[in-house]
């Protein structure tokens, strides 16, 4: 059979080779589509009024403000309210209020066209990455908002009316970018009125917790479960304990991506209690196959005493609680008798990151909306409604709280200032991925203590000598 | 006449042209282009960083770890699926008493086949989610209710096993659809070529192999294609089933999930785009030979 008589149905090389090359040669010319924003000029020129001590932002009346609210678990109404407030304060002010749940779908094309919003929380699952916003001077220095006087009291600076260490999870290189709305802590949850039952109480110390769960399990309950298909679970209880062993010095230390911090004692030590926690079969058979809804479930139906989780969980177990389960969390056991930070230190952070872009209209209007939100009235309606603290010290005050929401905000009191956060999984998203992969491995025995430390610090030491990677040291 | 004829053609085309540049050809276009460069996806600046993305590639072990899952699964999702697809279709078509027609209720078994290719891929794959939980899951409850109790697994958290059940997952879920390709394209073989080959005395084995195979050939092929494209993709039941997701430790991650990881958690759209043309001549090269692969001695019914 002659080939050339037969009709060319599939593309030949050639043709194959051609299409290629134009392809290659059209790209730069077509590339302007994504990458070529608009120009320098600044969008907020104008839009500033003066500054005086009942307008210390200087919002100009009557610039409309746009806000760009993440509306998951907490809906957005609170922000709304925020809104009431900013339209009463300066009555000529039109807000567009828009209540998304894909922020980054929604603010991506945006930002890269230099029309980003006044204000956006920049929250939830499809949330814009904040340390590439940050690197790529997306986002607007919100320092003159924290030395600008509080909505309640004029005489103290709005930054004096936060939590501890609230300032600090939004600062990047020194400046301040992000300014978070609700405080998260990060504990060992159980339920009160099963461990009263039983007559057991919370372990203060690790070896406490080895002969607790000894106890536990031969009263036929899964000591522990975790939420084994998401791996950063289980991190938050060893990353604690490591930073109480090793104070804030081990903390730094990794943020700070020096060389063999993971190798640190306090780190390998927290290692071994947790793989030495799954070795005795103190984790609940399966937990490494569950959802964090699977292994929650599991927990609230009694099968398990302990899982580790942040300050959410109340409210997202609303519904699979059995009344009087009496859920509560406390603070992560402490590893040795030398700890640096006292038992009661507990892994606190802020979230809910909110923001003003740089290229934003009216970045005046969006600081003061922030200024608005921060206030006693908002943080206090917030706190109700959501049941999760917020950042703002003394919203809880006088309010009737649930049992976990009350143990929370005891262990902040108890903490005091002695509350710690890690900040490499903002900075270093690729390390924290890392760091979840190798914890996964260790707490199914499948990786030892140090081979986790060496894995650890490889990726570490592969993001430090990573020349495209923005750095940051705290 | 002619003239006219041209406009009209022209008017006809031209603006399904347009739309094909603008919306298809140009992102890829624009890919190649954003593969060169830092972009980060968040502002309107990028700089030019030439081949380094691609040099990045081989040294990421996550990548590595894809690729490999990649062609574990298009060694098997496609051969296994078309394997499967072929035995049901050629049952329902001759399996019956004789040799000459489908076996009893073979309709209805094609539209039972049919049902997993309703359901959306992620509802496929949050119900196999279930299926495969350890302690809850239909799987192990079955095999624990059948007294194979100690064959019981975390499916999805043994590194073993896990990249199995995924593939375990597209196959099922693609499989009915190529059952009802395949039943088309053997109702499409002239009825007297399996009598004749009965009258030959040919078995069944012997008839599937010598008649109803070389006859259903282009099918098979296009199927390999359609299959092998799916196999390098598998993002969408590995982002939602799998531990991590891609876990545990990367024993389900591929390309798609890395692609998807860089550009959306990470900011890093420049080198998620490498990795997206990378994939993209990966899936170009296994359709040209997949399809050249079948071009030689076709057989036609004549």
């Amino acid at each position: 059979m002659n080939r050339s008589t037969l009709a060319e149905p599939y593309p030949t090389r050639r043709t194959l080779l051609r299409t290629a090359l134009t392809a290659g040669v059209a790209a730069p010319l077509l590339a302007g589509c994504v990458t070529g924003g608009g120009g320098d000029a600044d969008p907020a020129a104008g839009n500033t009024g003066a500054r005086t001590a009942d307008n210390p932002l200087g919002v100009k009346a009557e610039t409309p403000l746009e806000v760009v609210i993440f509306k998951g678990g907490y809906g957005d109404e609170y922000a709304k309210n925020a809104e009431t407030l900013y339209t009463r304060k300066h009555p000529g002010a039109k807000i567009d209020h828009q209540g998304v749940q894909k922020i980054g779908e929604a603010l991506q094309p945006r930002f890269v066209a230099n029309t980003p919003p006044d204000v956006v929380d920049n929250t939830g699952a499809s949330r814009l990455d904040i340390a590439t916003l940050v690197a790529a001077r997306q986002v607007a220095d919100l320092g003159a908002l924290l030395d600008a006087p509080s909505f309640d009291d004029p005489a103290v600076k709005l930054r004096d009316t936060l939590l501890s260490g609230v300032v600090d999870d939004g600062t990047f290189a020194g400046v301040p970018q992000t300014l978070n709305f609700t405080y998260t802590v990060w504990g060992l949850w159980y339920s009160r009125s099963l461990f009263a039952a039983k007559g057991w109480s919370y372990p203060k110390t690790w070896d406490d917790m080895l002969a607790l769960c000894a106890t536990i399990k031969a009263a036929g309950i899964a000591p522990w479960t975790y939420q084994g298909k998401y791996p950063e679970y289980i991190n938050d209880p060893l990353l604690s304990m490591a930073a109480k062993t090793g104070g804030l010095t081990l903390v730094k230390a990794v943020d700070n991506l020096e060389p063999h911090a993971w190798k640190a004692p306090g780190l390998i030590a927290a290692a071994e209690a947790f793989a030495e926690l799954a070795g005795k079969g103190y984790l609940m058979a399966g937990s490494e196959a569950l959802s964090h809804t699977e292994a929650q479930a599991a927990w609230s139906k009694g099968k398990a005493a302990f899982i580790p989780c942040g300050s959410w969980l109340e409210s997202e177990q609303k519904g699979v609680t059995p009344p009087a389960f009496d859920m509560v969390m406390g603070p992560v056991p402490a590893r040795t008798a030398g700890d640096q930070l006292k038992p009661t230190a507990v892994q606190a952070a802020s979230s809910e990151s909110f923001l003003v872009p740089a290229k934003a209209k009216n970045p005046a209007g969006g600081m003061e909306y922030l200024r608005i939100l921060f206030s006693q009235q908002s943080a206090k309606a917030f706190a109700q409604s959501a049941g999760t603290l917020p950042a703002v010290a003394g919203a809880t005050d006088g309010l009737t709280l649930s049992s976990g929401l009350g143990s929370v905000r005891d262990a902040v009191a108890a903490a005091g200032p002695e509350t710690f956060t890690y900040r490499f999984r903002t900075w270093y998203a690729p390390l924290a991925k890392a760091l979840d992969d190798a914890t996964g491995e260790l707490v199914n025995k499948r990786l030892t203590a140090a081979g986790w430390a060496q894995r650890v610090q490889k990726a570490a030491d592969a993001v430090a000598r990573d020349s495209t990677v923005q750095k940051y040291t705290r | 006449m002619r003239h006219g004829r041209w406009r009209f053609l022209a008017g006809a085309l031209v603006p399904a042209l347009v739309l094909h540049v603008l919306f298809v050809l140009s992102p890829y276009a624009q890919a190649f282009y954003l593969s060169l460069t830092d972009w980060t996806g968040v502002a309107g600046a990028a700089h030019f960083v030439g081949a380094g993305n691609y040099a990045r590639l081989g040294g990421d072990s996550l990548f590595l770890d894809a690729v490999r899952n990649n062609a574990v699964l298009l060694a098997v999702v496609p051969l296994a699926t078309v394997g499967i697809g072929l035995f049901l279709a050629s049952m329902m078509h001759l399996g019956g008493r004789g040799g000459r027609r489908g076996i009893a209720g073979s309709g209805a078994y094609q539209i039972v086949y049919f049902f997993p290719q309703l359901l959306s891929l992620v509802v496929v794959a949050v119900l196999w989610g279930f299926v495969y939980n350890p302690n809850t899951g239909l799987l192990n409850g079955a095999l624990r209710a059948v007294g194979l109790g100690g064959l019981a697994r975390s499916w999805l958290a043994s590194p073993a096993l896990a990249l199995a059940a995924v593939a375990a997952v597209l196959v099922w879920s693609s499989v009915g659809f190529y059952v009802v390709l395949f039943s088309a394209a053997i109702d499409g073989i002239p009825r007297e070529l399996f009598e004749a080959a009965l009258l030959d005395g040919a078995g069944g084995w012997a008839t599937f192999r010598r008649v109803t195979l070389p006859l259903v050939r282009d099918s098979v092929q296009v199927a390999f294609v359609y299959l092998g494209i799916a196999a390098l993709d598998a993002f969408a039941v590995v982002q939602v089933m799998t531990v991590g997701p891609g876990g545990p430790d990367g024993a389900t991650e591929v390309i798609g999930l890395s692609l998807y990881r860089n550009a959306f958690q990470y900011g890093k759209f420049g080198y998620a785009s490498a990795m997206g043309v990378a994939l993209f001549f990966a899936t170009l090269t296994l359709a040209v030979l997949a399809l050249r692969s079948g071009r030689r001695d076709r057989l036609e019914p004549a």
